[in-house]
């Protein structure tokens, strides 16, 4: 898979409730959640946010609860990927599960700033920004992994385990 | 002769169906339970139905409607109504109207449904709270949970153990909540990142349960996948007469290896409190009395069980809640608010001016009843303080055990129970 856009980029322990506070939870359609999506950290961002943005983001993305309303809003609000120091485990098993790219990639978290256009090729797990001309390379996902990812997520996967 | 192993891989090996399983590995394992709540279990049954047409055993698919319920407006109640719909149709046992609804941490362990040994997962990241009977069980997204009620299964990667030995007698006031808050502040929200915590020692040989299942629920918020307690004489007693189920006993070998051991003086452990914006970010709460505050709020998973409402209780007997203050009250269970009433807790926090509610997560995550205004203060026995947590994006949280948060509320700022002016005896 290959993904190309704008840069938002976020500090560290990006928490579930400023990803999609929990006022919003008394609902799940992806549109409505997509248009609060990290409202509480950044009211600009469902303005400004592009189809095909990317976040960017330091240590411990997605960590507090388990609400899977918070990769869906993400995909919902257009961003293809999350590139993190490291993600919380909850929302790093939500984003394959659910299909929402993610990497793992310290380097290029510290090299990539706000507003740069990055590149990814997420099966080489390369990733370029193209406005400082760096390239870098995530943490490789294990098989099994890849074979969620691969099959679009977890329901798809046992859809296909299970003939349906 | 299998490598020794942690308490945690020996669950995880025995549910796969292994002899051994090693840090890293990624396996796939028969879950003893899965649950829900009407936030996620919405999501989850969405996906059960893309996958097959019934759960895969009616007795081990757990639905607590508790986050929003009593219905707390037109969305909520369809989310619950799509909750208990699923349940007529599958023929679900263990799901709990509101009536029978308690706050479902608190509840489960109360009703003997999730015990030692068990594999758990719940689409809820406070599912950790379990380790402290000795199960491992972690909280998961709702597609995870929905393949799991209807598969049974779940794919895991076998963590590292922290193991925390925490030596000592704690100090009079010093409980399980303080000593979580007082890790967390140690390692940081991602300090057991991918990692299942073990805490053992004497300070939690000698604790009672529910302030164990304090420590276990706040596992998360260091980034812990499960917050193990081994099976002891205190998990023995709690569990007969209400586990449903036989229970296993899993203990770490002697030689099994952990990423961590780190060795805790429970004497250093003081009432510790978490200001905004994360549960890390702690300090004595002895440096934290010019703050002053809204709302104090004593419920929650964390904290809403009896042991939690007594010690509140005998903050707040004879005194009342500062005129500037709120105090809601939530006790957990229909069954602790019950015992509330037999014990005259009730008397107590009514008489101190208290709001107190039928069991609810509401105000804990900023869904209602209880939500603050922008730039307001709350002191909180619930687990998280992040922006926004329980209302406008400028408000505040500080996390804190029953105690300190009763006395807070009588103070208008946050303080110790010894701070407060010794009550007057009846007769005067």
């Amino acid at each position: 898979m290959q993904f190309k856009g704008t840069v938002h980029r976020y500090g560290r322990d990006i928490d579930t409730d400023v990803i999609i506070p929990a006022r919003y939870l008394n609902t799940s359609d992806p549109a409505e959640l997509a248009r609060h999506c990290l409202e509480d950290l950044d009211t600009e961002f469902v303005s400004n946010v592009q189809a095909g943005d990317i976040i960017v983001a330091d240590e411990n993305f997605g960590c507090g609860s388990s609400r899977e309303h918070a990769p869906i809003a993400i995909k919902a609000a257009g961003v293809d990927v999350v590139i993190a120091k490291s993600f919380a485990r909850i929302f790093y098993r939500n984003a394959i599960n659910t299909g929402l790219a993610i990497m793992e990639c310290p380097e290029a978290v510290d090299a990539i700033s706000n507003g740069d256009v990055v590149s990814v090729d997420a099966d080489a797990g390369i990733i370029t920004d193209e406005t400082t001309g760096e390239s870098f390379t995530a943490q490789p996902f294990p098989p099994f992994l890849m074979e969620i990812i691969n099959a679009g997520g977890l329901v798809p996967r046992w859809q296909k385990k299970l003939g349906k | 002769m299998t490598r020794p192993m942690t308490m945690a891989e020996k669950i995880l090996a025995a549910h796969a169906g292994l002899d051994e399983v090693v840090p890293g590995q990624l396996i796939e394992c028969d879950l003893d339970l899965v649950l829900a709540n009407d936030v996620t279990a919405p999501i989850a049954i969405k996906t059960v139905r893309e996958i097959t047409d019934a759960v895969f055993d009616a007795d081990r698919v757990i639905l607590v409607p508790d986050h929003y319920v009593p219905n707390k407006d037109i969305k909520s109640a369809e989310q619950a109504k799509i909750v208990r719909d699923f349940v007529r149709e599958q023929g679900i046992s263990h799901y709990y109207e509101v009536g029978c609804m308690g706050v479902e941490h608190a509840l489960l362990p109360e009703q003997g449904v999730v015990g030692a040994g068990d594999l758990i997962i719940g689409a809820d990241s406070h599912t950790c709270t379990y380790g402290a009977l000795g199960a491992f069980s972690t909280g998961a997204g709702s597609t995870d949970a929905g393949v799991g009620m209807a598969t049974g299964k779940a794919w895991f990667k076998v963590p590292e153990t922290i193991k925390f030995v925490i030596d000592g007698e704690l100090a009079p006031g010093v409980t399980g909540k303080d000593v979580i808050l007082h890790i967390i502040g140690m390692i940081g929200v991602d300090g057991a990142l991918y990692k299942a915590m073990e805490f053992t020692g004497s300070a939690i040989a000698t604790m009672p349960m529910d302030e164990r299942l304090s420590i276990s629920n706040m596992a998360i918020e260091a980034g812990g996948k499960a917050g193990l307690i081994p099976v002891d004489d205190v998990t023995r007693a709690y569990m007969d007469g209400r586990a449903e189920r036989p229970y296993t006993a899993y203990y770490s070998d002697e030689g099994a290896e952990f990423a961590q051991v780190i060795a805790i003086d429970a004497a250093d452990i003081v009432p510790t409190v978490a200001f905004p914006h994360l549960p890390s970010n702690t300090r004595p709460v002895a440096e934290a009395r010019d703050v002053r505050i809204d709302q104090a709020v004593i419920g929650s998973c964390t904290n809403g069980r009896l042991d939690d409402m007594r010690q509140a209780a005998a903050v707040l007997k004879g005194r009342t809640v500062h005129p500037d203050v709120r105090c809601i009250v939530i006790p957990a269970t229909q069954q602790v608010y019950q015992q509330c009433i037999a014990e005259g807790l009730m008397d107590i926090f009514i008489n101190a001016h208290c709001a107190v509610s039928t069991p609810t997560c509401g105000p804990c995550l900023g869904g209602y009843m209880g939500i603050l205004a922008a730039g307001e203060r709350a002191i909180a026995t619930t687990n998280r303080n992040f922006v926004g947590r329980m209302g406008d994006p400028t408000s505040e949280v500080y996390l804190s055990s029953p105690a300190v948060a009763a006395a807070s509320a009588v103070l208008g700022h946050i303080g110790l129970p010894e701070d407060l002016e010794p009550v007057a005896s009846a007769a005067e």
